[in-house]
This record gives structure tokens, sequence and C-alpha cells, in this order.
């Protein structure tokens, strides 16, 4: 059934006379998939603006000669697919004239596939620097790598920036080969003194071909590389590709397997965000955060450790439920751990709020409007800072998130201190979570066997990470092996946040501004 | 403030390792004797993410936590290639990432040593050689020393930075 969202689309849909197919609640669920000609692609998606839908992701997947495109809408939780079909040599209208957010992903999709779109406003190469040429697209099953025969690969010297021009005006490379021990990415910025007038990101610098590494790989073997699209994140993207496995095949998880995964999906949150607040505070030179917070988090993943057998937990979910088990024991260990972290956190967080010198540098620091995070349609605490509530264990449920209260903090403010304070709220509503999750954890196997099927498949994995929704697609070919993986990590729609927020803010507060946000390189270059 | 001061006396030295760990403790003092006989005393590492999914780094920044505390026996980690003595790589080489990788090598002094950190710069790993990737870090630069591991945990690395410290020092 159509959720009441969906229904308020497609009756837009039909009073602007635009032709759309049948709902079908049942080819991606939770999703319902509308398909939707080419001509009236970009009309489609002008309704979903006027009905106040976010736009989520796109791609693309070759059929024979054809292609299936597909985009992601969600409002309040209700997730709709649009879908069309267009061959080789068509084109597609842009969407990015309407959502913002549509734009590196198209450009994306033009890098690997060749897909040309109308009126799209940025047309500059996005993925693609020199590693292969103009009018060759990796993901093409007809694309022929030749790797022995190519020498050294050039820098990517001749990409087009935006310029400014003017008195004063100064311009600042910096990267890929960043000062810290940090992922590799460009930024060009205008600055007039100190104050940045413009940045543009150039990424794409750890693009490894993760979409088509993953074709011809079975399903514990796609599990492995979903966990490496943003090591941060292994969880959580493990699980995502999982769970569109597993709705392709309509296979029953353990729901044992179900607690664990939530297990570690909240202790992944926690341990990146004393990480990434510990972070904050040392990108202003207040040591005392970063050594107590990088001391509880590596508390922290020792146990992980000592309960998972890997400080990320990598590996540990796998397609059918998980790699590993918790006895009685471990669970009073974690109980005891949650309780007594959270409390100590929570002394720690109240000594940073009292701290002027903290309070001076990071409030109205990097600020996204609310009205900014709607426009480029932000997730995770990105968006939670800056007034979008949403939250994928409570507004699209997925077991066994639908057993369980917890908390979800919403500030205004938008600016670093709130982002800053969102994510220590949230380790405290995780610590509360885990708690419950280990109390409550049923009896019974922690893996169902993966079912051989030998008919063309697919699913959507939507999961909260601690980043945001990531959302994944799968589609299985008729030996079983993986024919489309598409992993939308949220960075996707942090990194143009970043542009926005920093400006008007000074040079040197763009590290704290950048790490407030935390996108990853990785997971956006893939 | 006073609340800051309590929770600092409070926490106080944590670098000494705890008994599970005594093997850190080992390496670490090694470590420095190693350094002390062949460096005088300290080493500088820059590192280059060539391509990882920050797994790699996680573990890096790790050593810098008070637990590990690898500062306390002289490695330190720098900004610019020009200061530092070791290249440390992570992740296999992308394609877009050669460039800057060989010259970031080529702007380090000698003598130099290069270590490929993690399982994906040692051998290619999950990704391996493809359109856009180079695979395994000896690929494209010469690799000293290879520490493995997905990712390679900080007493790894720090095991790994000691056994370069023992290999004979290269006559440039």
């Amino acid at each position: 059934m159509a959720g009441s969202e969906i229904q308020s689309f497609l009756n837009t849909c039909a009073n602007a006379n635009i032709p759309v197919g049948e709902p079908d609640s049942s080819a991606l669920p939770p999703a319902v998939v509308i398909s939707v000609s080419v001509h009236f692609w970009c009309q489609a998606a002008r309704v979903a603006q006027d009905c106040g839908l976010r736009w989520c992701a796109f791609w693309v997947s070759p059929v024979g000669d054809n292609f299936d495109a597909f985009c992601v809408l969600e409002k309040s939780g209700d997730y709709l697919v649009l879908k069309t079909r267009t061959g080789k040599g068509e084109s597609l209208p842009s969407q990015a004239p309407i959502f913002s957010a549509a734009d590196r992903l198209e450009r994306h999709a033009h890098d690997l596939l060749g897909i040309e779109f109308v009126n799209a406003p940025d047309s500059r190469r996005w993925t693609r620097h020199q590693a292969w040429k103009e009018h060759e697209f990796p993901l093409r099953p007809d694309f022929v790598d030749s790797p022995g025969q190519r020498g050294e690969t050039a820098p990517d010297t001749e990409y087009p920036f935006a310029r400014a021009r003017g008195r004063g005006v100064i311009e600042i490379p910096v990267g890929p080969v960043h000062a810290g021990i940090i992922e590799p990415g460009h930024f060009r910025f205008q600055a007039v003194g100190e104050m940045v007038l413009n940045l543009e990101e150039r990424l794409g610098y750890v693009h490894k071909g993760i979409e088509k590494l993953a074709v011809g790989r079975d399903p514990e073997s796609l599990a492995r590389l979903a966990g490496r699209v943003s090591g941060d994140s292994t969880v959580s993207h493990a699980w995502a590709a999982c769970q569109a496995l597993e709705r392709a095949t309509a296979l029953e998880v353990p729901p044992r397997a179900l607690w664990l995964r939530a297990i570690m999906a909240e202790r992944e949150r926690v341990a990146n965000h004393l990480g990434d607040i510990g972070a904050i505070c040392n990108d202003v030179g207040f040591a005392f955060g970063q050594y107590q917070l990088t001391r509880l988090k590596e508390c922290f993943v020792r146990t992980s450790h000592a309960t998972f057998g890997h400080r990320f937990m990598m590996d540990r979910v796998v397609p059918g439920g998980v790699s590993c088990d918790i006895d009685a024991a471990q669970i009073d260990t974690m109980t005891q751990e949650a309780q007594r972290l959270s409390q100590e956190t929570a002394e720690i967080v109240s000594m940073l709020e009292y701290s002027e010198s903290l309070e001076d540098r990071l409030m109205t620091t990097g600020r996204l409007t609310p009205e900014q995070a709607n426009q480029l349609g932000v997730v995770g605490y990105v968006g939670r800072a800056s007034g979008r509530g949403f939250d994928v264990r409570r507004d699209r449920p997925y077991a066994p998130y639908d057993r369980f209260e917890f908390a979800v903090p919403v500030y205004r403010a938008g600016d670093v201190a709130a982002r800053a304070k969102i994510r220590a709220d949230e380790i405290g509503a995780s610590f509360e979570l885990i708690c419950q999750v280990l109390q409550s954890i049923p009896d019974g196997p922690v893996k169902a066997r993966f079912p051989d099927i030998k008919t063309v498949c697919e699913g959507l994995g939507i999961i909260e990470g601690w980043r945001g929704e990531i959302l994944t697609y799968v589609q299985l070919g008729e030996e079983g092996t993986t024919t489309r993986f598409f992993p939308r990590d949220p960075s996707w729609l942090l990194w143009p946040a970043l542009e926005q927020l920093v400006q008007d803010n000074i040079v040197p507060d763009f590290p704290v501004c950048n790490k407030s946000v935390n996108a990853s390189y990785s997971g956006h270059d893939l | 403030m006073l609340k800051l001061f309590a929770k600092m006396i409070g926490t106080g030295l944590i670098t000494e390792p705890p008994p599970d760990d005594a093997t850190f403790a080992s390496l670490g003092v090694d470590l420095k004797r190693s350094l002390t006989r062949n460096f005088r005393g300290s080493i500088a590492i820059r590192h280059v993410d060539a391509g990882s999914c920050n797994g790699c780094e996680l573990e890096i920044h790790a050593l810098n936590n008070a637990f590990y505390n690898v500062e306390c026996y002289g490695v330190h980690f720098v900004a610019s290639p020009r200061h530092a003595d070791v290249l440390l790589v992570t992740g296999p080489v992308s394609r877009h990432m050669e460039a800057a990788l060989r010259r970031t090598w080529e702007a380090m002094p000698n003598p130099k040593w290069v270590i490929a950190s993690g399982t994906c710069a040692c051998d290619g790993g999950e990704f391996g050689i493809s359109y856009a990737s180079c695979g395994a870090v000896e690929n494209v630069l010469p690799v000293d020393l290879r520490i493995p591991g997905c990712p390679p945990s900080p007493t790894n690395l720090l095991a790994g930075l000691l056994q370069l410290m023992q290999k004979p020092v290269a006559e440039e």
C-alpha cells in the first residue's frame, strides 16, 4: 500500500497531467516504485519538490543496451523510487535544476556510464580525473581494462575551477595531500584577507571503482566489500548491503542477529562521535577534550575487540545474520560499560559546555541555516543540527529499532557547536539504546543460510549509519552473483553543505568546520 | 576551571600500559632504543592516504591517543614531506592519487623509507588492481616494510615501526 505522502504525490501528478505507472510496493520495499517516461523525468521531480519530498539518491543500472535510472525521494519516512528506462545514445533531463543534491550524482553517472543529461547546471566531470578517457565508461559492460599497458597516471591539473577576480582576492589551493592524518581531496578557496568568499571541493581522489569491483561477487564477498566503502562506517554499510540482499531474496534474518547488528551499529556511532568531538576540541586547541574523549573511545573500541573480535567490528555483519555471538558475561560487561562511560562522557561534555574559550570558538562558526539544510536535503547529525529531525531508525524503522524508544535530538542553530552538541546527545541516547537492546536480546541462531536463488532480483537497504542515512541498492543476476551495487553514503549530501557553511568564516576555521561535518571521502568517491 | 584540573589529576597518566598490554610496553621501549641508535632519538613520519577506506587512518590516529602516546617514544607525524624520514602509505594506490603519492615521495629528503600499512597497501586487499586502482604500494614506490592487517592495530603499527628501525640504515 502506498503511504499518504506517496498518494499525495500521485494525486498531484494526476492533476498536472503527468502520466506515471502503477505504484509497485513489492519491487523495492520499503519504497514504492513508480515508473515514468524519460520525457516526464524532470516534471515528476518538480511535482516531488512541490509535495515537499526530499531528494535522496540517484543511480543508473545498465540493462542490455539500455539503462534503468533510479531516483529515490522521501517524506515522513515514506520512500518513493522513480524509475525510467533510457536507450543508448538517448539522454535524460537533469533533475539538478530542481534538486541541487542531484548534481554530483548525475555527473558521477555520466563519468561512469556515459549518460548525457539535458539542462544540467554543471556539465564538468566529477569522479573522472585522468585514469580513463572522456569517452570511456568503466561501468558499461563492454568496457575493457588493460592494466598491463598503461603507464603512470597523469595528475589532474586541468579541472576548470570557478574563479573569483578582484582587488585583494586570493586563491588558496589545498590538497589532495593534507597536513594531517586524513583522507585526500582538493579544496580551492577564494578569500579576501582571512575571510572565505567561496570554497569549491574537488573529490574523486580515492575512487577505487567499488561499483565495478562488486560486479560478479557472491553475497558474502559483496558484504566484505560493502564493509570497506567507508571504514569508519563498516558496520552500517555492511548492514545496508546485507539488508538489500536479504530483501532481494526475501530472507528472514534471525532476531538475535538483528539485535547484535543494532548493538554493533550503536557502538560504531558512539565510538565515532567520541573521537570526533575530541577532534573538534583539538582543532581549536582545546587539548583537554581531545585527550579525555579519545581516551574513552580507546576504552570502548577495546571492548568491541574483546567482544566481537575486531576493534571496528569489520566483517561481523554478513548476509543472513552476523558472524559472531555474545554470552551472558559479555552482556553484563557491555551494560556496565555503557552505564559507566555514559556518565563519564556526560561529565566531560558538561565541562566542555562551561568552557568560555571553546564556546567562543565554536558558536556561530560554520553556520548552516535550516533553509540551506532544507534546500540541500542534508541528513544525519548535520541535518539534525539545522532543524531537520529525520532519523531512519525512528521514521522508517527497521528491525530491531521498531521495538525501542530512543531520543532523536534536534537543534536549529546549525553551527559547529550545535553539531558537536547533537553528537554528544546522540552518544547518551545510543548508550541507553545499547542497554535496552542488550537486556532484551532474544535467544536463537545468529545466521540464516543465504538461499541459492538463480533469478534476477533486487533490493534496497536503508540504514541510519552514524553519519546519517545510508541507502544501498543491490541487484543479483541469474548466477546468484552481483550485477549492480550502489551504496549511497550520506557524504554525497554532506559535502555540498560544507561548501556553503564555510562561507564568511575565516580560513583557519576550515579544519574545525570540516571536522564538524566529517563527510567521508572514501564513501563518496567509491 | 577547577573541575578541569580535578578531572586531569583524577585521570592521571594513563600511558603506562595496562597489564594485558605488556607486549606494547616492551615494543615502545625497544623502539626508543632503536631510535636513539639509528635516528638520534626521533623519527618524522608523513602519512599519505593513497586510497584507503579510512579504517587505517582511525588506527593511526589512535597511536596518538593517551594510551599509546607514540610521541613519547620520539615518533611524530609531520605536515610536510620535506620534514619526513618515513612515508607511511595506506590504501591501495588509487590511480587518481598515483601522481600525488609519487610527488610526496619525491619531495622527501634522502635517506627515506616507505612503509605500506594495511592489507590494501601490502597487496591491494579487497580492491586489487583495476581500472581505478594500482593495487599494492610497491607497484608505485619502492617499499621498505609491510604492515598487514585490516586495519593494523596501533600495537601492530608500533611493532612495524620497530622492525623498520632495526633494519640496517641504508647508505645513500
